[in-house]
């Protein structure tokens, strides 16, 4: 363990992530809300709180190994949390107790979505900016971000960058430098951003809106400005960019790299993960507003479709912005919407869940096996795109699937020793440990009106799910602490 | 620059560290074997890319598209060759480096070439580590003699002995001690740490001296070191292999040559091809064998085996039994280090050998020639300084205006045939070969854009 790096690293991150305070300010002044002392303290807060980390071992310069990288991540993210939660600490509109404002900033940072907070409309700009913002920065990942800005990462930075994003095959790098490859996808994702925001203007929204939308619907992270959600605008064509962005934000940004730089768009059908989300997304899409126009939910086929397929891509991509809201919806729907977030997104994007690659890959595996039954001797490899899966690969998955279920089990029975009914308990945790946002039952809209001790249990639910479980369950085993 | 290198053995995996560490390299690695390319990337900044080095879809893979440079390093020449070939063929990459290690290849150099096989370095390791050993068999005493322009001016590097004429002294004794001769000492390393020389040092004893001189001065410098070296006569070699036999070859004229290969089959082959040559069947390390051989009288033992295990065992049996100076062949550089000052003379490790010919033509401007020193920490270089470089901060300047990095000293210049050493008021003139050595290798950039052609100061 080399922890004066460690601890260097930590500091300089901190350092970059108390910059990001500065944008509310500005947003404060140019609106005239006058919310903007909470940002300029949290700024003074954070940078001096980095300061002190970096300035005693300023002059350490040795490499990070991997054990070091985990260390780095899931230390940065959970002082992310609380850094975070400085602000709306600080700021006496909304009044947040330390529960909720530490629920809120985990909530944006893991582009879950989830909030306490009910009367948005009615908050500073300030304020629903910087929700709006820390989800754009946790979606592509502020670690992602430093390996890109601080070259001196160099190969430690690609201890990071694994640490921290989604996916079980992490080797590939886009680039010879991990630098350059951090660069190209936080520049792909800016521009996505970008484009998004653009066309929410067109569409009719405010910039303000359009900005802050765009900011949490290519994260999938789900926050608003407004309680409404999507249907506070109820329009046909908003509703559609915003489906087809979160789409965009879902699927593999390593891949959008492949398709840009190669300047051929049929790269995405090259690549099996893509088609089977792509194929995933449609079928259940199809389905929804075939059955919601049978039990007479919508008047229409063509409204049952259009909010059929914001509401499943919503859910699907873990992004759980709402328009009507899928928790009344008949029969099976809601409960089947809520499982569609354990497969989520593609490997590599800024969705949640267990990832359509791991579901895909276990799928063939047991579709082997079934083969093996009858034919013993046969030798069967798992292929994906018609070359073999390694067999480490596969067996990393199965073991991603028994923590994940582990996690999840002892999570939910947490929330029901904290008094939670059976239906919000699954949801809640569902929802926190693939980063949706809405869940059943109590949790279907906000949080505000569960326990505190509940909410401690779904930001944890939420960290270990943006961090993909073994980033942060590794610091708890002791072989990890071992020298 | 964009560079690919086609296979992580021990010479792909250097190659791959070296180049890496400089900023401006852009590296992927190229194997079939996916868990060697895992560690790798684990401890590079690199991309690496698993595949048949030679097919044109891996290639593409690994961003042939862009690429400046292949360095093809696999084990198989022919893998290497075809690999060069698809390069050139479909991707029109400029600069194409391959190892080729059949001397049948080398043979015949119109082979290689654009209308050929389009090879525009074919590296030979062997034929480098040959080299390498017979000039360290030729200078007794040093641990490292490495060749620049043609061999007229050569770097040397040895262990200052009691006994030597200027050992304890300083170093502006040095011309009184040896006057009409000039030569530059670069660089001295006291147990590890390098010390700058300048006047007024002194060297003591078990110090390790970098000097540049003129290929006729070495001899006269290397007594002011040591205590004369008597000239070699007698050698044993260990290991008939590719680097054996070819050692046997350029020395058995000049030398008695024992040469001892534990294979029977390969042994006669080389008794057949080899004149001057005892050739012996039977094993390096077995005592009775080398008693029996006189190894008490060897001037010099070299295990050159394919086994570094083998070769660091007989080597060190070899001392014991009296033989003068032992060399062994030894490629992890842990071991290397481990063995070298010890136990054993000189460990010649061939990756380090072959990556100064791969560095010499990564780097931008006009190097031609690299050494790699002590493990890579330091570096030798040879640049030209071009007429088309007007404004060139080198070009007409006394060597104390030029603003050289920290740790870096101009050993020497060689214009035409004529080999100046470097005083402080020494005027470079375009067309110069420069001789730099640079203690902190981490300068080789600033130093590779002063002689960069066409830079504007």
């Amino acid at each position: 363990m080399n922890l004066p790096m460690v601890q260097r690293i930590l500091g300089l991150m901190l350092l970059i992530f108390s910059l990001t305070m500065l944008p509310p300010v500005g947003v404060a002044l140019f609106y005239g809300d006058g919310h903007w002392q909470p940002f300029l303290a949290a700024f003074l807060i954070v940078a001096t709180i980095g300061l002190v980390l970096w300035f005693p071992v300023r002059r350490v310069r040795r490499d990070l190994r991997l054990r070091d990288g985990f260390l780095v991540v899931a230390v940065f993210w959970i002082f992310l949390g609380l850094a975070g939660a400085t602000p709306l600490l600080i700021t006496d509109v909304p009044a947040l107790s330390f529960t909720d404002a530490v629920f809120e900033a985990v909530s944006g940072f893991t582009t879950t979505g989830a909030t306490v907070i009910v009367g948005l409309d009615a908050l500073p700009r300030a304020i629903l900016y910087y929700r709006q913002q820390i989800q754009w920065l946790g979606g592509m990942g502020i670690i992602v971000l430093a390996v890109a800005l601080l070259p001196i990462l160099g190969i430690g930075g690609m201890s990071l960058y694994k640490a921290e994003t989604p996916g079980p095959m992490k080797d590939q790098k886009l680039t010879p430098r991990i630098t350059q490859t951090a660069q190209a996808l936080w520049t792909i994702y800016a521009t996505l951003t970008l484009l998004c925001a653009a066309g929410y203007w067109f569409a009719g929204m405010s910039l303000f809106d359009a900005i802050g939308h765009a900011f949490s619907t290519l994260s999938t992270g789900g926050f608003s400005p407004h309680d409404a959600s999507f249907a506070y605008f109820d329009n046909a064509a908003i509703d559609l960019i915003a489906t087809i962005f979160m789409f965009l934000g879902g699927a593999s940004f390593a891949l959008h790299f492949t398709a840009i730089r190669g300047h051929d768009p049929r790269a995405y059908w090259r690549d099996t993960e893509f088609k089977a989300y792509f194929w995933l997304v449609a079928t259940v899409i199809g389905g929804s507003a075939v059955y919601l126009w049978l039990m007479g939910e919508f008047e229409t086929f063509a409204l049952s479709l259009r909010h059929a397929a914001f509401q499943v891509v919503s859910m699907q991509t873990s992004t759980g912005f709402l328009t009507t809201g899928f928790a009344h919806w008949p029969g099976a729907l809601p409960a089947f919407l809520m499982l569609l977030t354990l497969v989520c997104g593609c490997a590599g994007s800024t969705a949640g869940g267990m990832k359509v690659i791991r579901w895909l890959i276990v799928f063939r595996q047991g579709v082997a096996e079934l083969k093996r039954l009858v034919h013993p001797s046969a030798e069967i490899p798992v292929k994906l795109a018609g070359r073999p899966v390694p067999q480490r690969v596969i067996s990393g998955i199965a073991g991603f699937f028994a923590m994940y279920f582990v996690v999840f089990a002892v999570l939910m029975f947490l929330l029901m020793m904290f008094g939670l009914d059976q239906v919000t308990a699954w949801s809640a945790i569902a929802t926190s440990i693939n980063n949706v946002g809405p869940g059943l039952g109590d949790v279907a809209l906000t949080f505000r009106d569960v326990p505190d001790s509940a909410k401690w249990v779904c930001t944890v639910a939420m960290l270990v799910g943006r961090l993909e479980i073994f980033t942060l369950v590794l610091l708890l085993t002791p072989a990890f602490w071992r020298r | 620059m964009k560079i690919i290198i086609l296979g992580a053995g021990q010479v792909g995996s250097t190659a791959a560290y070296q180049l890496s560490r400089e900023q401006a390299n852009d590296v992927t690695v190229v194997d079939t074997r996916d868990e060697i390319l895992r560690d790798l990337q684990d401890r590079l900044d690199i991309r690496t890319v698993s595949g048949n080095a030679a097919h044109p879809g891996v290639l593409e893979a690994a961003g042939i598209g862009n690429a400046d440079m292949i360095v093809a390093l696999t084990s198989s020449d022919e893998v290497n060759m075809i690999a060069c070939q698809v390069a050139w063929t479909l991707f029109r990459t400029p600069t194409k480096i391959a190892r080729i290690r059949s001397g049948d290849y080398h043979r015949r150099p119109e082979l290689f070439g654009e209308v050929a096989i389009p090879v525009d370095l074919a590296v030979s390791p062997e034929q480098l580590v040959t080299d390498y050993v017979e000039r360290l068999v030729r200078y007794p005493g040093a641990l490292q003699v490495l060749d620049f322009a043609d061999g007229r001016v050569r770097l040397v590097g040895m262990r200052a002995v009691k006994g030597g004429k200027l050992v304890g002294h300083q170093l502006r004794e040095l011309r009184a001690h040896i006057p009409n001769r000039e030569v530059r000492v670069a660089a001295i390393y006291r147990s590890g740490q390098n010390i700058k020389p300048k006047g007024d040092t002194t060297i003591a004893e078990h110090d390790e001296v970098f000097f540049i001189a003129a290929r006729d001065d070495i001899r006269a410098m290397m007594k002011e070191l040591s205590t004369e070296e008597a000239p070699v006569h007698r050698v044993v070699i260990a290991g008939a292999g590719n680097i054996g036999f070819r050692l046997a070859q350029a020395l058995e004229d000049r030398a008695q040559v024992k040469l001892i290969e534990r294979n029977a089959e390969r042994s006669r082959r080389a008794a057949e091809t080899l004149r001057n040559t005892l050739v012996l069947t039977g094993d390096a390390a077995d005592e009775e064998l080398l008693l029996e051989e006189n190894i008490d009288d060897t001037d010099v033992f070299v295990a050159l085996t394919n086994a570094e295990e083998a070769n660091i065992l007989s080597a060190m049996l070899a001392k014991k039994l009296g033989a003068r100076r032992v060399m062994a062949l030894i490629n992890k550089p842990s071991y290397a280090e481990l063995m070298e000052g010890g136990s054993i003379d000189i460990a010649i490790s061939p990756q380090t050998i072959t990556i100064g010919a791969l560095l010499a033509h990564v780097r931008r401007g006009d190097v031609v020639r690299v050494h790699s020193l002590r493990r890579g920490a330091a570096e030798a270089m040879e640049a030209i300084v071009h007429a088309d470089n007007r404004n060139s901060p080198v070009a007409g300047k006394r060597i104390d205006q030029i603003s050289l990095p920290e740790g870096t000293t101009i050993g020497a210049i060689v214009r035409g045939e004529q080999v100046i050493m470097a005083h402080h008021d020494t005027v470079i003139a375009v067309d110069d070969h420069v001789i730099l050595f640079l203690t902190d290798r981490r300068h080789v950039e600033e130093v590779g854009r002063l002689f960069q052609a066409g830079t504007r100061a």
